[in-house]
């Protein structure tokens, strides 16, 4: 023995493992890479037009918004060792409400931007009670995540559709479409054309056809989100607390973390970031819809375990259900130029989920780990 | 001989019709490790969880450093300076050594008067670098999760972690279970090193090498009581054997 005081290190892992490691870390870069590469070449074989356009990549961009910001909050509460199914219903309800609350403040006078401000306010108080209700039902009565978010979501359902007209609020201001269609900058292609920012260029006809919107306000808005996930997340107590209650839950006890609160924010956070989405397809859509939210429950889910958020809890990042969420609507949106049958998508979407978990399965075998806890 | 650090006056727990411990006393003295041997059910994970917070004691007094205490949660016995380690040892695996060490109590920068708070990594990390070095211990990263850690190497972040918070009384359920044969000696080499700095501990064990090798005295419990109390030089391994199957028993007439 070398040094009698050291406590024997385990033996490094030998290259080639270290190597498997590190690829299985990287896998969604090297995937989403590898896709984009596969429908640039593709696309075109297949008939297609270009694939890697300005255009095709802010499609892209509004296309995930939705389905990001479901999966940020849930990568909190998946990583904590949770689950939060009722985020899709909550994200139909904060639309329905939204939309009531523009439509009720605008024809009572309220200028566009305190309405749509309004708004903002209905969908974020209606999800984080939504949130809270769920949160105390887990951390204090002790009902496990999936059976009270499975029943919530049922309850916000019903609420959603009866809070609608027949589904869907309408009569909205129509001026309530540009906070949801417009864009930061604009890029207006062929001749007269030029890069504007802020505010739209004044173009008709066949130039509005050339024109691009460079970050529609709910890309703004959803970026602006990632960012503050990624800090409360990476840089917070509130992060490092939701690590550890995913990561030892019984360690988080005993070190006096206020797990029962801590579990109560995770899910009134989960349910912002659905409420969110919800305002932001009304402004995008101009109307509130009691059945938007629902489809994209699954595919949130998907995005956050692509990324490589632990089912089991303890593991996981905002970045990763970013590459997620790009990966499903890159896979999408690539296989539609191609001509391939809609119905494809689910199959494909279906086996990335599957070969994910089994990449992230065979890092844990390399490793020798036998799951988490104690 | 200086005032006990612990004193444990005829405690008695229940749980329902069973007597888990019955009628206890016992002192553990500054800078002393004690062992607490006992079977299966004999009643020494209950004592330790009266003092660790964990249960309220039915009968009987427990005093540290001088005054009569009452922890009615774990977390308001390490407050007062209770550290207990057990098996499991509290470490969130999938985080590194300064996270767990800080885990619950981490040091954060403040902006805007305190609105938005950030962790102070840099700080957590040095203070950890210093905590683990005053007890000798050398990791090759302490920046890892810990899950890449060693058995022992994870007890030694346990300790350190209870030494930083200033622990004055460490207990330590099982500390060398599940670990190897030179993990083993590194952790009771920590053990021999928390008593030179002056901080007793009581050690639970079933493993008759490490209470000869650290423990100065030995108390064995039996059904709930407690049947012997020895110092280590006065026993030996067959003795205390009898003592924990019940054979022998110093206080059979007191509680009869």
């Amino acid at each position: 023995m070398t040094d009698s005081k050291a406590i024997p290190a385990e033996p490094r892992l030998p290259p080639d493992k270290r190597f498997i490691l590190l690829a299985s870390r990287l896998w969604a870069w090297v995937f989403l890479g590898l896709m984009i590469v596969f429908f640039i070449i593709a696309v075109p074989l297949a008939g297609g037009a270009t694939f890697l356009t300005l255009r095709n990549a802010m499609n892209i961009l509004v296309a995930i918004t939705p389905v990001l910001l479901l999966g940020l909050g849930q990568t909190f509460v998946i990583i904590s060792a949770g689950i939060d199914l009722s985020v899709g219903w909550v994200m139909s309800l904060a639309s329905v409400v939204s939309a009531h609350a523009i439509r009720a403040s605008f024809n009572a006078g309220a200028p566009l931007l305190l309405a749509a401000t309004l708004g903002f306010l209905a969908a974020v108080g209606a999800s984080a009670g939504v949130g809270l209700v769920n949160g105390l039902i887990i951390a204090k009565l002790k009902v496990p995540a999936f059976i009270v978010t499975l029943g919530s979501s049922f309850i916000v359902r019903g609420m959603a559709l009866l809070f609608s007209e027949n589904t869907t609020v309408i009569g909205l201001p129509a001026e309530i479409r540009d906070y949801g269609n417009e864009s930061l900058f604009y890029v207006v292609n062929g001749e007269g054309g030029g890069f504007y920012a802020f505010f739209r260029p004044d173009v008709t006809g066949a130039m509005l056809r050339q024109m691009d919107r460079i970050f529609t306000w709910p890309v703004v808005i959803t970026a602006i989100v990632v960012l503050i996930c990624m800090f409360i997340l990476n840089r917070t107590q509130f992060g490092r607390h939701t690590y550890a209650i995913g990561g030892n839950m019984q360690a988080a006890l005993r070190t006096g973390i206020p797990v029962d609160r801590h579990i109560v924010k995770l899910y009134m956070l989960s349910s912002v970031t659905a409420g969110i989405a919800g305002f932001l397809s009304t402004l995008r859509f101009t109307a509130g819809s009691a059945v938007i939210g629902d489809p994209l429950l699954l595919s949130s889910i998907a995005a956050v375990i692509i990324g490589g958020v632990s089912l089991f809890g303890g593991a996981g990042s905002i970045v990763g259900t970013v590459i997620g969420a790009l990966i499903i609507a890159v896979l999408t949106t690539g296989l539609v130029m191609m001509n391939v049958q809609a119905f494809w998508q689910f199959i494909v979407v279906g086996a990335v989920v599957i070969i994910a978990v089994l990449i992230d399965q065979s890092r844990d075998l390399i490793l020798g780990r036998r799951g988490r806890g104690s | 001989m200086s005032e006990p650090v612990l004193s444990i006056r005829n405690l008695t727990k229940r749980f329902g019709g069973l007597t888990a411990v019955n009628t206890v006393s016992l002192d553990i003295n500054p800078g002393e490790v004690v062992a607490l041997l006992g079977d299966n059910g004999a009643g020494k994970s209950t004592l330790i969880k009266c003092v660790s917070g964990v249960h309220l004691p039915d009968e009987g007094e427990i005093r540290f450093e001088g005054k009569p205490v009452s922890f009615p949660k774990p977390i308001d016995a390490r407050s007062a300076g209770i550290e207990t380690i057990y098996q499991d040892l509290a470490l969130a695996n999938n985080l590194d050594v300064p996270a767990n060490i800080f885990l619950g109590r981490e040091v954060k920068h403040r902006y805007l008067g305190g609105l938005i708070n950030t962790l102070n990594d840099k700080l957590m990390l040095a203070e950890s670098e210093q905590s683990l070095a005053t007890l000798d211990i050398q990791f090759p990263s302490l920046t890892q999760p810990i899950e890449s850690l060693s058995g022992g190497q994870r007890q030694a972040v346990a300790i350190a972690r209870a030494i930083y918070w200033k622990a004055r009384l460490m207990i330590m359920d099982e500390p060398t279970n599940n670990l190897g044969v030179p993990e083993q000696q590194k952790v009771l080499e920590l053990i021999r090193r928390l008593r030179d700095q002056g901080v007793p501990v009581i050690l639970i064990t079933h493993t008759m090498p490490d209470v000869f090798a650290v423990a100065d005295r030995i108390v064995v419990m039996h059904r709930g009581r407690k049947v012997t109390e020895k110092r280590t030089g006065e026993t030996n391994a067959t003795e205390l054997v009898q003592y924990m199957v019940g054979a022998l028993d110093d206080n059979r007439e007191a509680a009869a």
